[in-house]
């Protein structure tokens, strides 16, 4: 049975058609081509597929579209504002916080939500926050640095 | 995998979402979802038609009542961990809300979900367990208060009846000066419990009175252990005293095995997490 | 020459659009009318297939083919790329890997048959309505327990189940003889633990095929478009190489897992022209964990002999390589030519022997993965050091000082000569542990120890000196081995009339930022900016041919073969040049980008003389117009890395949970393009070696069902299982190539893996731990502490 959703993705507003078993991940990739979010497993475990709904990170592959009707969504794709980088995109390439790529909008993401009531992290708060996000490339050692480091930049001047 | 197919109602309330269960036995109440969608995609869990009731505001909430703290059953793991009326009057509901799945799970998974699913290696049973919770639960036509020690049955399994949802948690502020905590020992793949222990107690003249303990992930249920909480019970606070209980945890219940921990060592770490919660709410 | 970019930590030119979304990864490219694949796969590890019923499934609405093995029954199945030999010299057996299984299934996750259809959901409702009966047969997944009598038979035509057997090192006898001198022997039973590679990005393909030029594509999520191209045309489908194109787009990591050619390529490809559409099949996590060929999985009895003073007098070992059901592509290479020639390890052993017994098992294919065969070597020698100096009551650092090969730089001395058939280029193994004990600071460690045990905590470190052989590899030594394809690798630098330059590389990034690092390496060398290079890599139509990349080999063997063609640009634009400037090449100086007669301020810049080769008015007679050169650069000899790695940990003497304090290392990986890259590839490695000790192995039961079978049951490191990691580099340069490099990408993996399982047993030790298995869960180091 088709469902219809209103959802507000990175601003823009979409109405579409979807089956009631439709993935939000695939909503997002496959329905409007935002293939930055990624699949990376099939248990909820990877955290490839996060994005934020409504300002909180959440796994997409484990919500279908329809859970999403009415809610503002932030993908990869809209953390920059035009060509004016995240700090925290500019901060995963200053300190080298990626290799293959394919874990790192999740981990945007995630680290997003982490800085949104965190904005000043330990270490410790760092990689508890990763929980949720399996990088194979890095060892994290470069992502916790980005992470500190988008902080610092994100930081208001006192 | 992808989900088999499934209708999809969003329920405008909760007698709404009752009337449509009735209509379709079938059908499966969607919450967060970080339990059911899952089980969906692995086509472990097929049902013919799920029913949000994410839009159902009115059971997300955390309040205090009548000495009771009342938690909606729609209420995510996250609001319950950034909570300060929790963190003030039942910190062991932050203290487990914290360690439950990650981030994105807690943003998302609901208490209300979690119990519904009652997953053995979960970490809110130990918790309303040890907290002496209730769950409220209605059917529509009635609704009833089911203590946490007769709400969670066995594996996987609740004393939920067909046609009810869950509406609501209740736990009674704790005295003053009781203290509590919930330690977990990880499954490292999963990050579910292999041994989850939640304490409550409160020690007075330096001898221990109103001791609760319970544990998650040891056995096909989460139960309270009667054994270490009548161990402890009027001692004082001694090492060996904390010890010597411990060491009677999780001696009359089924074990589980698998991989990561057989009995003897689930057991064992059951009695080892048993003493260190026991040493951080009699100290 | 001065160099402006390599040695520099350059910031990655492709990171753009990884933190944007923008990345374009197999599963993101849709084509129109696409169709989507699903395969149907065994549920039993051993079975015959009795029947296979599709009618219901084709049934369905949306369903646009089925396809079964009856389909492949005149169709090869996919090869092995290396050829081993028993020790008598027979061939090894190679059985029939098909593309979908006929008869037999021979490990859970084997392909049944493949749904297309208009949708992914549909493709796998209808896979679902397929009604497959099996006789189920007993399954063996061990490989020692494979050799038993009467064990189950993977292929009923091999009757002992053992692919081949081999030997590396010196004459048995004498190995004996050494051991047999011995005033110490520590003996060890290991069992080094399947893993998963697990990439992040599962395996994804998309046949396409073009009936107006009979011409097919394949997009694969693959670390080498030739290698693929060539086996799956020569070897499988019989197509001719020169109508297929593969594309290797953005790959989200590979670690080995994809090299090989796997069964869906062929699939996909050979669908597509049968259905005339194009056909995507991405696989599932919980694919990836049945059908991604695993890593390791060795039982070894190892010994090693020393002489009263500690000095090894000999080594002899026992092994039983688990391969799987099938031979992967590199598989029969992994535990010989990529395992045996490392048993020199980094000492002075002189007496060396291994016999190697291969064996198939109702199993996952088992292939290289990050560092493939080298850490299976480390693994045995690092963990005998440590114990060994444990039992003799000598320091393990000390040990190590004792048995080490002097340094040579294999340029004023030569090269090391070991006795497992390698030459080691250049090495400097005393520098590397030196650094690693000052940071470790090593005294104040040891009383660290003391009073921490005193506390009843228990604090262990440990070890391990490693050395690998990467920059693989010179063809006529891996054609002696067996290879059946030559290991060079091919570069084009075409200069564009403006100056820019394309560069074409048969290499192939996965997430090891050659855009970058190769960029520096050409910038540099033409003394223009990077901004001016661009590096291609990943489409058979754009780049000439290909070897791909693994066994840390991009820089050493793909860097090396664009130094060839820079060379070759430098020489026939020092001719325009010297034409321009009206005087003979020996009169001209190269640099900074432009072409200067020696001692005047005469010169001309390299874009004048991009352009004069494609407008060529004034122009040197007989020469041909156009800048543009390509190479392939075979090398002559393998790169050997090698490092320091050491762990510290702490053991909960209630759980025995481990905990990683501290982590050192030292590699030398010869000269260095990007520190930063380099820096990332260990952390890495390090992870994936760490998390091999601690916390990943694959777990059959008795069915051989795969238990370990998504994230929910095997275990990945995560952000808070790892410390921050300590890393220092030393530089002894690669005396063979241009570039001096040896490669970084394994070198992680290769060491830290012993140095964690060291520092476990360091710390229990005094509590008679001896014996300890991987991946060390709490639960093992609980028993082994308590002798349970």
């Amino acid at each position: 049975m088709a469902e219809t959703v209103n959802i507000t993705v990175n601003g823009t507003q979409h109405s579409k058609e979807v089956e009631g078993r439709t993935l939000l991940v695939h909503f997002l990739r496959d329905t409007l081509g935002l293939t930055g979010t990624h699949v990376g497993c099939d248990t909820s475990s990877c955290g490839a597929c996060t994005v934020h709904i409504n300002g909180k990170a959440v796994k997409s592959c484990s919500m279908l579209a329809a859970q999403a009707d009415g809610k503002s969504i932030t993908t990869i794709e809209g953390m920059a504002n035009g060509d004016e980088l995240h700090p925290l995109q500019e901060s995963f390439r200053e300190k080298h916080g990626l290799q293959c790529g394919f874990c790192t909008p999740g981990m945007i993401m995630t680290a997003a939500d982490l800085l949104n009531h965190n904005p000043n992290p330990s270490e410790t708060d760092i990689r508890e926050a990763l929980e949720g996000n399996i990088c194979r490339c890095t060892g994290y050692h470069n992502i916790v640095e980005a992470i500190k480091d988008a902080a610092e930049k994100m930081a208001v001047p006192a | 995998m992808l989900p088999n197919t499934v209708d999809y109602y969003r329920a405008s309330s909760v007698s709404d979402a009752l009337n449509v269960l009735k209509a379709n036995p079938d059908a499966k109440i969607l919450a967060g979802g970080h339990s059911l969608i899952p089980a969906m995609k692995l086509r472990l869990n097929s049902p013919s038609m799920v029913i949000d009731i994410a839009n159902l505001s009115d059971l997300n909430y955390i309040k205090e009542e009548g000495g009771n703290i009342r938690i909606g059953a729609m209420t995510t793991h996250g609001q319950i961990a950034h909570s300060s009326l929790l963190a003030e009057k039942l910190p062991l509901f932050t203290e487990t809300a914290d360690v439950i799945g990650d981030v994105q799970v807690r943003n998302m998974g609901t208490i209300g979900g979690s119990i519904a699913h009652a997953d053995p290696s979960a970490d809110w049973p130990a918790a309303l367990l040890a907290a002496d919770a209730s769950i409220v639960v209605t059917n529509g036509d009635e609704t009833r208060s089911i203590p946490a020690t007769d709400f969670f049955v066995g594996f996987f399994s609740t004393a939920l009846e067909e046609g009810e949802i869950i509406t609501e948690i209740q736990v009674p502020v704790p005295a003053t000066g009781t203290k509590m905590t919930y330690q977990k020992f990880m499954q490292p793949a999963s990050r579910f419990a292999i041994v989850g222990c939640a304490a409550m107690a409160k020690v007075e003249n330096g001898v221990v009175a109103d001791v609760k303990v319970a544990f998650t992930g040891v056995s096909d249920g989460p139960f309270r252990d009667g054994n270490v909480e009548a161990a402890i019970s009027g001692k004082t606070t001694t090492a060996e005293n904390i010890a010597s209980a411990a060491a009677q945890a999780a001696s009359d219940v089924n074990l589980n095995a698998d991989h990561y921990a057989d009995e003897d060592y689930r057991q064992h770490l059951a009695r080892v997490y048993a003493k260190r919660a026991l040493s951080a709410v009699c100290g | 020459m001065s160099n402006k970019y390599i040695g520099q930590s350059v910031k990655r030119v492709e990171d753009k659009r990884f933190i944007t979304g923008e990345g374009r990864y197999t599963d993101d490219i849709v084509l129109p009318r696409m169709v989507h694949a699903y395969i149907l796969r065994s549920p039993y590890a051993h079975a015959r297939i009795k029947s296979i019923d599709t009618s219901e499934a084709l049934a369905m609405k949306g369903v646009v083919a089925i396809y079964t093995g009856k389909d492949f029954e005149n169709i090869n199945g996919v090869p092995c790329g290396w050829q081993v030999n028993f020790k008598d010299g027979t061939t090894m057996r190679e059985p029939k890997h098909p593309l979908l299984v006929l008869d037999k299934v021979k490990h859970a996750g084997d392909g049944v048959a493949m749904v297309v259809a208009e949708t992914k959901e549909i493709a796998a409702d209808a896979a679902e309505a397929i009604n497959v009966k099996y006789e189920v047969l007993k399954a063996v997944t061990n490989p020692k327990e494979a050799l038993a009598p009467g064990a189950p038979l993977v292929h009923d035509e091999y009757p002992d189940n053992i692919a081949f057997d081999w030997q590396i090192g010196n004459d048995k006898a004498e190995v004996d003889a050494a051991m047999d001198s011995a005033h110490h022997i520590t003996k060890l039973d290991f069992t080094n633990n399947r893993v998963v590679p697990n990439a992040m990005e599962p395996r994804s393909y998309i046949g396409d095929y073009d009936t107006a030029y009979d011409r097919y594509t394949l997009y694969t999520s693959t670390q080498n478009p030739h290698l693929i191209r060539l086996l799956m045309c020569a070897f499988v489908l019989g197509i001719p190489e020169h109508k297929v194109r593969v594309v290797g787009p953005d790959v989200g990591g590979g670690f080995g897992s994809k090299i090989y050619h796997y069964t869906e390529e062929a699939l996909v490809t050979w669908a597509a022209k049968q259905l005339r559409r194009p056909i995507k099949w991405t696989s599932d996590r919980s694919e990836a964990f049945l059908t991604d060929a695993h890593g390791r999985d060795h039982v070894s009895t190892a010994e090693m002999g020393f002489d009263k003073d500690g000095h090894i007098v000999g080594l002899r070992i026992k092994t039983y390589a688990n391969l799987g059901a099938y031979l992967s592509t590199f598989a029969s290479a992994v535990p010989t030519y990529l395992h045996g020639t490392l048993l020199q390890g980094v000492y002075t052993t002189p007496k060396i022997h291994l016999d190697m017994t291969c064996v198939f098992t109702h199993t996952t294919a088992v292939d290289a993965y990050r560092g493939a065969g080298r850490p299976e070597a480390t693994y045995l020698l690092e963990r005998l050091m440590d114990v060994s100096a444990h039992e003799m009551g000598i320091d393990p650092a000390e040990l190590r000082f004792k048995n080490f090969i002097p340094p040579f730089d294999g340029v004023n001395q030569a090269g090391y000569q070991t006795q497992v058939a390698l030459q080691y280029d250049s090495g400097n193994y005393h520098a590397v542990l030196e650094r690693g004990l000052e940071m470790l600071g090593y005294a104040d460690f040891k009383e660290k120890q003391a009073e921490a045990r005193k506390n009843g905590k228990l604090l262990g470190v440990g070890f391990s000196t490693y050395i690998e052989a990467c920059g693989i590899a010179p063809s006529a030594v891996v054609g002696s081995l067996g290879a059946r394809a030559g290991l060079f690798e091919s570069a084009q630098v075409r200069v564009q009339p403006t100056g820019k330059v394309n560069v074409y590389t048969g290499s192939h990034s996965h997430g090891q930022g050659h855009e970058t690092s190769f960029a520096q390496v050409v910038a540099d060398k033409l003394g223009i900016p990077l901004a001016d290079v661009e590096i291609i890599h990943g489409d058979s139509d754009a780049v000439a041919f290909g070897m791909g990349t693994y066994g840390s080999r991009s820089l050493a063997v793909g860097g090396s073969a664009i130094v060839k063609s820079i060379e070759k640009v430098l020489e026939k634009g020092a001719k325009i040049a010297a034409h321009k400037l009206e005087c003979s090449t020996d009169d001209l100086d190269f640099a900074d980008g432009k072409w200067t007669v020696k001692g005047t301020d005469k010169s001309i810049g390299f874009g004048d003389v991009a352009l004069t080769a494609y407008v060529p008015h004034v122009y040197p007679a007989n020469l041909e117009p156009g800048l543009d050169f390509s190479s392939f650069y075979d090398p002559a000899n393998f790169t050997y890395p090698f490092g320091c790695h050491i762990a510290v940990v702490e053991v909960d003497a209630e759980t025995g949970k481990v905990t990683i304090k501290r982590f050192v290392a030292v590699d030398d990986v010869g000269n260095v393009i990007n520190p930063m890259i380099v820096e990332g590839q260990i952390h890495g490695g390090l992870a994936q070696g760490i998390g091999q000790a601690l916390l990943e192995g694959v777990i059959y039961d008795e069915n051989g069902q795969l238990t370990t079978g998504t994230f929910m049951d095997y275990a990945m490191p995560r952000a808070d299982d790892l410390p921050m990691f300590e890393t220092d580099r030393k530089t002894t340069p690669c005396p063979h190539n241009p570039l001096g490099v040896k490669g970084a990408g394994e070198a992680g993996a290769i060491g830290s893996t012993p140095a964690v399982v060291n520092a476990v047993m360091n710390a229990t030790w005094h509590l008679g731990v001896r014996d300890l298995e991987m991946p060390l869960t709490p639960q093992r180091v609980w028993r082994a502490m308590n002798h349970k």
